[in-house]
C-alpha cells in the first residue's frame, strides 16, 4: 500500500483505444494490498484488457466476494458497477445480476478462499449453469488477511512461512470448472502478463462461463522456499501449453504463424483467438484430454498454463433459459404483464 | 544495451535535467526545496556558490535550464526556476555573515579586466584563497553590462549594488572610472595573472543608405540603453522603430516606451518564432502595446534636411533549401515605408579588442577573436585568461559566470604549479531519503498546478516611472504554489537487481509507465519495446541486469516523476529514493593535482 495518490500525470506519449481512451482511464483506486502482492499484477492486467478491448466501463458490473482478492475491483475500472458482496457469494450475486441485465459484461473476482472454501459450492453452480461472465480467481493458497493459514488450494506438501507442512489434499479449481462444464478454462501467472492479459481479453469475449485461476504469490505469507505458490516456484514449474493472441474485428491474421504451431478459434461474437502451441500435442478444444493432461502434469509437480479448453460454440444460461433478447430490467410493466384477458385463458386451460 | 552505470557522475547529472543545462550547473531541486520550507537565505546562498549573482539572474537569466525542465515534458509549462531564484533573493535575511571573510593575502595579484560578471565570478573564487585581484572598468560601478544595458525597470540598482558588494567585500580592488587601453602596459604591471572578461561592447552598425544623413535620429541600441542608464538620455521622438529581434530589441523598445515613446514598433528580418529574444521578453514587449512586424528588411533610412522621418522596408519570406538551412528571399511584395521620429539599431554585438596589441603572445582568428581554450579558457599566452562575452562572444550572464568559475579554477591551479589541462572530476553524493515504510525525505505528493504567473505592476504605471520595476516577484504563497511543482528530480530511482522478484509491482503503480521487464537488445530495439513510447532518444534510459528471469529492467528516464511510488511499491526494496548532490569543482575546492580517471 502507499500513502499518496497516484499521481494523475500520465505519459504525454500514451496510445489510446478506440474510444480514445489510454489505460489510465481504466484505473481505480489506488491499491491498499501489500506492496509487490501479486493480486495488483492481475488488476493490472484487467485495466490493459479491458483497454485493449476499448471496453466501455459502463458496460461492465465488477462483483467480488471477501478477502484480498475481492478488494481489488475498487482498484481497476473506477467508473464501472461494483457490488462487494458476502463471503462466498459473488457467484450468486453475479448470476442475479447477470439474470437481470444480460446487456452487461460481467466481471467475478474472488480469491482461494472466497471460491473453494467458503463459496465452493456456489462456484460449482455458477459455472455448470453457464453464466455468462469472466470469473477469476487471485489463487495464493493462503489466506492472507488472517497471517497466513493454509487454504483449500494449498498443494499437499507444501510449506507455510513457520515451515508447517500442508497435509491436506489441494483443491484444483481449473479442474474442477472443467469438470462441471465451464466453456472457456484457463490457468495464469500473476508475473506474466504477456499470458494474462490476451487471456482475460478472450475470456471478456467468451460467451458462457469462462474460469482463469491465476496464480498469484502472497508476498506477505506465501513466497519463501517450500511454497509452492512463490514466483520462484511457479517460474520454475510452470508448463505453458500455449500463448495467446486475441484478434477481434474482421482483418485478416497479419502475423505470420508457422504451418501448424498455430490452433484458430473463433468465437460467438468474431472474435479469433490463435492458440500459439507451445506443447504441440496440445488440443484446447478437448475437454477430456485436457482433464488428463492436467492430473498427469500436476502429479509430477507442474503448474500447467494457458487456455487449457474453449468450446467456440458455447451456450450460456439466457439461452437454456429461452429468455428474451431485451434485458429484463428493461422491461415495462406492459411486457410483463399481460392482463386479466390473458390470465383468464390460462386458468381456463388448466380447468 | 550495457548496464547502465550509475556510479559514472555525469548520469545522474543529466537527470537533473535543469542543473545539467545550467552552465553553472546550479543545484536548482535542492535550493527549490529549501524555497518550499521557507528557507530562503540557505536556497540563496546555495545559488550564491553557484551562480554568483541569484537576485540579478532571478530577474534576468535566459533561464537554459527551463527549457530543459522535465516538468515542462510532463505537461505544458516548466517550473518558473528563474522566478524562485528570485524569491530566495527577495526573502532572505542579512546574508553578509554567511559570505566568506577575507582571507590573508597569498601575494598573488590578479588583474581582471572589466567588472562585469565573468570578471567579477573569477574574483569571488580567487579572492577568498588570498589572491589580490584588482577589477579594471571604465565605468564608476561595478557590474558591466548588468548595469549599463539592463533596464533598471527590470533589474534595479539596489540589486546590483548589492551582489557586486558581496564580491568587492571580499577585499577585491576595484578600479572604477579606468578603462583599460593597452594589454601590453598592463602586463609590464607584472600580474601574476590577467583575466579578460571585457564582454562585447561594439553593438552592430546597419549600413544602409541614409544611416549617415539621418545619424541624429539613429541610435545603436546598446550605446542608448547605457545612455539612458546613465542619465545621459532622457527621452525619444514619438514614433520609434527598434530594428532587431534579440532581448536588446525588446529593452530598447520598452525603454523607448518610457522615454516619450507613444508608438514604438519592433521589425525583424526574421518570423516572429525564429527571433533571438526570450519568448518571455516578448511577451512583456507585446504587452506594452509593442507591436513585432516581421519578414520585413530594412533597406533605407529616409530623410528631408537631416532629419529621419521613415524607414524603407523589403518583405521577404523564409525559403528552406535542401539541408534545411533557411534564406529570405523577397516575397514581391511592393516595399513598405514606415514613418517614425527615431530608430533603434538592436541587430547584435560584436567583440572588439583594439587595446590588445597584436604582438603580445595572444594569437586571434580569422574573425579577430582571440584563441581561447574551452575548458581552461587561457588564451595563447599561458598568463592571460579570457571568459564572458570577450571569450567566444555575446552570450548571457550565466554563462559568463561558468566561464569565470573556469577560469578562476586555472588560474589557481597556474598560480599552484600545476598543470590546468587537468580538470578534477566534481564530488557527487547519492544517499537514501528514506525516513520510514512510505515517509521519505522530501514531499513526493506530485502538485497538480500549472506555472503561476508573476504578478506585475500596473501597466500604466509602470509605463510612467522608468525605474519602477515591471515584476514584482512571487509572493510567499505563490513561491510555495510554484516550488511544490517541481518534480524534484535530484532524487534518483536507483535499482538494485539481485534484491528485485519481478513482481512487477512497480511497473504497474508507476503513473507514467517508465519501468519495462524485458529481453535486452540494442539500444533502438528496446526502445520500440517499452511500455510507452520513448520519443526523446537524448534521455537516457536506465538498464540494469542480473534478474533470476534473465531479462533487464529498462527505465526511460524522459518523463518520471520522482515520486517515489516505484520504491514505495516494492516488497524487498529494490528500488530505494537517492539524492544525487553533485559539488562542482572550483578554484580552491579540491585536493590538489589527485589524478582521477574521467568516468
Amino acid at each position: 500500500m502507499t500513502y499518496i495518490a497516484k499521481p494523475k500525470f500520465q505519459h504525454p506519449g500514451l496510445p489510446k483505444n478506440e474510444l480514445g481512451y489510454t489505460h489510465r482511464d481504466y484505473e481505480g483506486k489506488v491499491s491498499t494490498l501489500c506492496a509487490g502482492c501479486g493480486h495488483d499484477s492481475i488488476t493490472a492486467s484487467i485495466i490493459e484488457a479491458c483497454y485493449e478491448l476499448s471496453i466501455e466501463p459502463h458496460r461492465v458490473a465488477k462483483i467480488s466476494g471477501i478477502g484480498c482478492s475481492s478488494k481489488t475491483p475498487d482498484y481497476f475500472l473506477g467508473n464501472s458497477h461494483g457490488f462487494n458482496s458476502v463471503h462466498g457469494r459473488m457467484p450468486s450475486v453475479l448470476t442475479g445480476a447477470n439474470l437481470a441485465n444480460r446487456d452487461l459484461i460481467y466481471l467475478g473476482v474472488s480469491g482461494d478462499g472466497d471460491s473453494a472454501s467458503i463459496g465452493f459450492g456456489q462456484f460449482a453452480h455458477s459455472i455448470r449453469r453457464a453464466v455468462n461472465m469472466t470469473y477469476i480467481v487471485e489463487n495464493n493458497g493462503v489466506y492472507g488477511l488472517t497471517k497466513g493459514q493454509f487454504s483449500a488450494t494449498a498443494d499437499r506438501g507444501s510449506k507455510s512461512k513457520k515451515g508447517v507442512m500442508n497435509t491436506d489434499n489441494a483443491i484444483d479449481l481449473v479442474a474442477i470448472a472443467l469438470q462441471l462444464g465451464a466453456s472457456f478454462v484457463a490457468r495464469s501467472f500473476s508475473g506474466d502478463k504477456s499470458q494474462l492479459v490476451p487471456l482475460i481479453a478472450a475470456a471478456i469475449r467468451h460467451k458462457g462461463a469462462a474460469f482463469i485461476d491465476v496464480i498469484s504469490p502472497c508476498i506477505a505469507f506465501n513466497n519463501h522456499a517450500g511454497s509452492t505458490k512463490s514466483f520462484d516456484y511457479v517460474r520454475e514449474h510452470n508448463d505453458a501449453v500455449n500463448r495467446l493472441d486475441v484478434l477481434t474485428g474482421r482483418d485478416p491474421i497479419t502475423v505470420e504463424y508457422a504451418p501448424g504451431t498455430v490452433q484458430v478459434v473463433e468465437q460467438h461474437d468474431g472474435t479469433r483467438l490463435a492458440l500459439r502451441k507451445i506443447d504441440a500435442d496440445y488440443d484446447a478444444n478437448d475437454r477430456l484430454a485436457a482433464m488428463t493432461f492436467l492430473q498427469k502434469h500436476a502429479a509430477k509437480g507442474q503448474v500447467v498454463t494457458g487456455l487449457l479448453y474453449v468450446d467456440p460454440d458455447a451456450e450460456d444460461l439466457h439461452t437454456h433459459l429461452d429468455t428474451v433478447e431485451t434485458p429484463l430490467n428493461t422491461l415495462e410493466a406492459k411486457d410483463l404483464c399481460p392482463g386479466s384477458a390473458a390470465l383468464e385463458k390460462i386458468n381456463a386451460s388448466l380447468r | 544495451m550495457k548496464p547502465t552505470d550509475i556510479s559514472a557522475p555525469d548520469y545522474f547529472h543529466k537527470v537533473v535535467d535543469c542543473q545539467w543545462a545550467c552552465p553553472a550547473h546550479t543545484p536548482v531541486p535542492e535550493y527549490i526545496r529549501l524555497i518550499a520550507e521557507g528557507r530562503y537565505s540557505d536556497a540563496y546562498m546555495i545559488n550564491w556558490k553557484s551562480n554568483v549573482f541569484p537576485g540579478i539572474l532571478g530577474r534576468t537569466c535566459d533561464r537554459p535550464c527551463e527549457p530543459a525542465c522535465r516538468r515542462g515534458r510532463v505537461e505544458e509549462n516548466p517550473v518558473a526556476i528563474c522566478r524562485l531564484k528570485r524569491v530566495a533573493a527577495d526573502f532572505k535575511d542579512d546574508v553578509k555573515h554567511r559570505m566568506p571573510r577575507p582571507s590573508a593575502k597569498n601575494g598573488k595579484r590578479i588583474a581582471l579586466v572589466g567588472g562585469g560578471p565573468a570578471s567579477l565570478a573569477v574574483a569571488r573564487d580567487l579572492a577568498p584563497l588570498g589572491y589580490h585581484c584588482t577589477v579594471f572598468d571604465s565605468d564608476p560601478k561595478a557590474g558591466g553590462m548588468m548595469r549599463s544595458q539592463i533596464p533598471k525597470f527590470r533589474l534595479p540598482d539596489t540589486v546590483i549594488d548589492e551582489e557586486t558588494g558581496y564580491i568587492l567585500d571580499l577585499g577585491v580592488e576595484f578600479k572604477g572610472g579606468h578603462r583599460v587601453d593597452s594589454l601590453k602596459k598592463l602586463l609590464n604591471e607584472n600580474y601574476d595573472a590577467i583575466f579578460i572578461g571585457s564582454g562585447a561592447p561594439r553593438g552592430r552598425e546597419l549600413d544602409i543608405p541614409g544611416r549617415k544623413e539621418a545619424a541624429g535620429n539613429i541610435h545603436i541600441g546598446i550605446e542608448w540603453l547605457a545612455s539612458v542608464s546613465f542619465g545621459h538620455v532622457e527621452k525619444i521622438g514619438r514614433r520609434v522603430i527598434v530594428l532587431g529581434g534579440g532581448n536588446t530589441a525588446m529593452d530598447c523598445c520598452r525603454t523607448a516606451r518610457r522615454l516619450g515613446g507613444e508608438d514604438v514598433k519592433v521589425i525583424v528580418r526574421s518570423g516572429f518564432e525564429e527571433m533571438k529574444a526570450s519568448p518571455w521578453e516578448k511577451e512583456d514587449a507585446l504587452h506594452e502595446d509593442i507591436p513585432i512586424l516581421n519578414y520585413m528588411v530594412p533597406v533605407a533610412f529616409k530623410h528631408v534636411s537631416g532629419k529621419l522621418i521613415a524607414v524603407t522596408f523589403q518583405k521577404v519570406k523564409a525559403e528552406y533549401d535542401a539541408k534545411g538551412r533557411r534564406n529570405l528571399v523577397p516575397s514581391g511584395e511592393p516595399n513598405q515605408t514606415i514613418p517614425c521620429d527615431d530608430v533603434l539599431v538592436a541587430v547584435g554585438q560584436e567583440n572588439a579588442f583594439p587595446w590588445i596589441e597584436r604582438d603580445c603572445g595572444i594569437e586571434f582568428d580569422k574573425w579577430n577573436m582571440p584563441q581561447v581554450d574551452p575548458n581552461t579558457f587561457v588564451s595563447t599566452n599561458p598568463k592571460v585568461f579570457f571568459g564572458g562575452d570577450a571569450a567566444f562572444g555575446p552570450k548571457n550572464i550565466i554563462w559568463a559566470v561558468a566561464h569565470g568559475h573556469d577560469a578562476a579554477l586555472s588560474i589557481h591551479k597556474m598560480l599552484s604549479g600545476e598543470d590546468i589541462n587537468e580538470r578534477p572530476l566534481p564530488e557527487v553524493n547519492v544517499f537514501s531519503q528514506k525516513m520510514g515504510i512510505h515517509e521519505w525525505s522530501y514531499d513526493n505528493d506530485i502538485s497538480g498546478d500549472k506555472r503561476f504567473k508573476v504578478p506585475h505592476r500596473d501597466k500604466v504605471i509602470a509605463l510612467k516611472d522608468i525605474k519602477a520595476e515591471v515584476e514584482l516577484g512571487y509572493d510567499v504563497k505563490l513561491a510555495l504554489g510554484e516550488a511544490q511543482r517541481c518534480l524534484n528530480c535530484d532524487v534518483q530511482t536507483i535499482f538494485s537487481a539481485p534484491a528485485c522478484i519481478e513482481c512487477d509491482a512497480c511497473v504497474d503503480i508507476c503513473p507514467m509507465d517508465c519501468i519495462t521487464f524485458t529481453e535486452n537488445g540494442e539500444e533502438d530495439d528496446l526502445r520500440q519495446r517499452l511500455k510507452a513510447p520513448s520519443p526523446h532518444h537524448d534521455q537516457a534510459l536506465y538498464v540494469a541486469e542480473g534478474l533470476k528471469t534473465g531479462r533487464v529492467m529498462v527505465k526511460d528516464e524522459d518523463v518520471c516523476l520522482h515520486c517515489g511510488l516505484c520504491a514505495e511499491r516494492c516488497p524487498t526494496g529494490a528500488w530505494d529514493m537517492q539524492k544525487y548532490l553533485i559539488d562542482m569543482t572550483y578554484a580552491g575546492s579540491t585536493c590538489q593535482s589527485k589524478a582521477r580517471s574521467a568516468a
